[in-house]
């Protein structure tokens, strides 16, 4: 059995919310230069060194990248020898508020999302999924996600026989009708199988991926290929001015799942796909 | 086209704009997301408006909090189809330029149409880069909205691109349609 003290996942997570919010990841600028090389529109071509731009402005000031925020998921990896002094839950929604606070980051959440829609004033709750696992460390993920890319994402209730051209024909899908929403280049996250809220799961942790690392899996390198390639061909472009950069990424993820469904989630998001973690 | 543009646009300075045109905006601008228009348009009759609505420029953005010393935190646009349902009362109530990102309904478009407005396409996702064109930031009104309340910025050559012009011409449906390949 090993304690682990409630202060160190707040002050984690608290670093973690900050520093995501304000640090563009390495992998997404280098798929920028990459993507800027490639473009075809000139238009398309300097929104993308603008948003280069931006990243590296928000470092210097550590100024969110986007005024967004967004709502903190957390996803957390619990070695079963392990013993957390105080409520888990607690902690890390402590360090959540601490971070939106002290780092001057928006506050998004409403308590109740129909009638009255009142500001929880600190970003809390947040979004936490957990995995027990074996072993006596935490693993904490901080992947704060914006709301403008999350509402362009779908969950397809696919039939077997719709096969492989039916994944791929949904995701395209997807993407041509969220348009110029999501600001695009997109970065998207594909779950496939399990059932209708796994999927979505899935989703969600694909864009935990790094840009330009494949799945190990061949089938579902395959259709992550497919699904940049057909993409970048729909025209939309960075912010739908038209181009042939509209997503910088997809990353799949699979599932077993029942004889009678095929579910495809397809968690959209932005450049700004934020994602940190720490090992405690 | 580039184009200095000066806060309030009137509706004959709103009809000269084309799609396509580049625009820097100087002046006063004002925010404004889904809870303010929500509460500007259901509360019309009993108090009028808490800001000039005639010839105004509004923001579709809710920006982070400021720090010690800073105009304004990180202020990108936000998605203007939730906007859509208040939309064509605005610009009858005398609003010409509406800014955000994403596409805008039929009757948004109509409305544009019929009294002279613009929509203008801010770059979503650069917010940092767009907090450095505002020089003044203060709640005008509704401050217990948080970040959706009204705030009027004093902003100085703030970029955008007119996406849609009051003839209707859309940048949304002509200019994928020139990079879309079928394989």
């Amino acid at each position: 059995m090993r304690i682990i003290d409630r202060e160190d996942i707040i002050k984690s997570v608290e670093r973690l919310c900050i520093d995501t919010n304000c640090i563009l990841n390495d992998d997404i600028i280098k798929s920028f230069d990459s993507f800027i090389e490639k473009e075809a529109s000139p238009i398309a071509a300097g929104i993308l060194r603008d948003l280069k731009k931006n990243g590296e402005a928000a470092k210097k000031r550590m100024m969110p990248i986007c005024q967004d925020t967004g709502m903190a998921v957390v996803f957390i990896e619990i070695g079963q020898e392990v013993y957390v002094d105080g409520s888990l839950e607690e902690a890390i929604n402590e360090g959540v508020r601490r971070g939106y606070i002290n780092g001057y980051l928006r506050k998004s959440v409403v308590y109740d999302p129909v009638i009255q829609r009142i500001n929880t004033k600190d970003n809390t709750p947040a979004i936490i999924h957990y995995n027990i696992v074996k072993g006596d460390k935490l693993k904490i993920t901080v992947a704060p996600k914006g709301f403008g890319s999350e509402n362009m994402s779908r969950i397809h209730m696919l039939k077997p026989s719709e096969g492989r051209k039916g994944v791929i024909d949904c995701i395209l899908k997807t993407i041509d009708e969220a348009g110029p929403n999501p600001c695009p280049p997109m970065i998207v996250g594909i779950g496939i199988g399990g059932n209708f809220e796994y999927s979505a799961y899935l989703a969600k942790k694909a864009l935990l991926r790094p840009i330009g690392q494949y799945s190990e899996k061949a089938y579902l390198r395959e259709i992550e290929e497919e699904v940049i390639k057909k993409a970048n061909n729909l025209g939309i472009g960075p912010q739908g001015l038209g181009g042939t950069t509209t997503i910088l990424w997809a990353a799949a993820e699979d599932y077993p799942t029942h004889i009678a469904g095929m579910p495809v989630a397809v968690n959209i998001s932005c450049h700004v796909t934020r994602h940190g973690e720490v090992t405690i | 086209m580039e184009i200095s543009l000066k806060t309030p646009v009137t509706r004959e300075m709103a009809r000269k704009l084309r799609a396509g045109d580049r625009v820097k905006i100087s002046g006063i601008i004002y925010t404004a997301r889904d809870a303010a228009h929500k509460r500007m348009l259901e509360n019309r009759e009993k108090d009028g408006f808490p800001i000039d609505l005639k010839d105004s420029v509004i923001y579709f953005a809710g920006p982070s909090p400021a720090k010690p010393g800073e105009a304004v935190g990180s202020i990108g646009p936000t998605t203007s189809y939730r906007m859509d349902s208040y939309s064509p009362d605005m610009i009858k109530y005398g609003e010409t330029v509406m800014i955000g990102k994403g596409k805008r309904s039929s009757e948004v478009v109509e409305a544009m149409k019929k009294y002279g407005a613009v929509y203008i396409g801010a770059i979503g996702g650069a917010g940092a880069l767009l907090a450095s064109h505002v020089e003044k930031c203060r709640v005008a009104a509704y401050e217990d909205l948080g970040a959706e309340a009204i705030h009027e910025l004093v902003v100085k050559d703030f970029p955008g691109i007119v996406i849609i012009d009051s003839e209707g011409n859309n940048l949304y449906e002509t200019e994928y349609l020139k990079y879309r390949r079928n394989d």
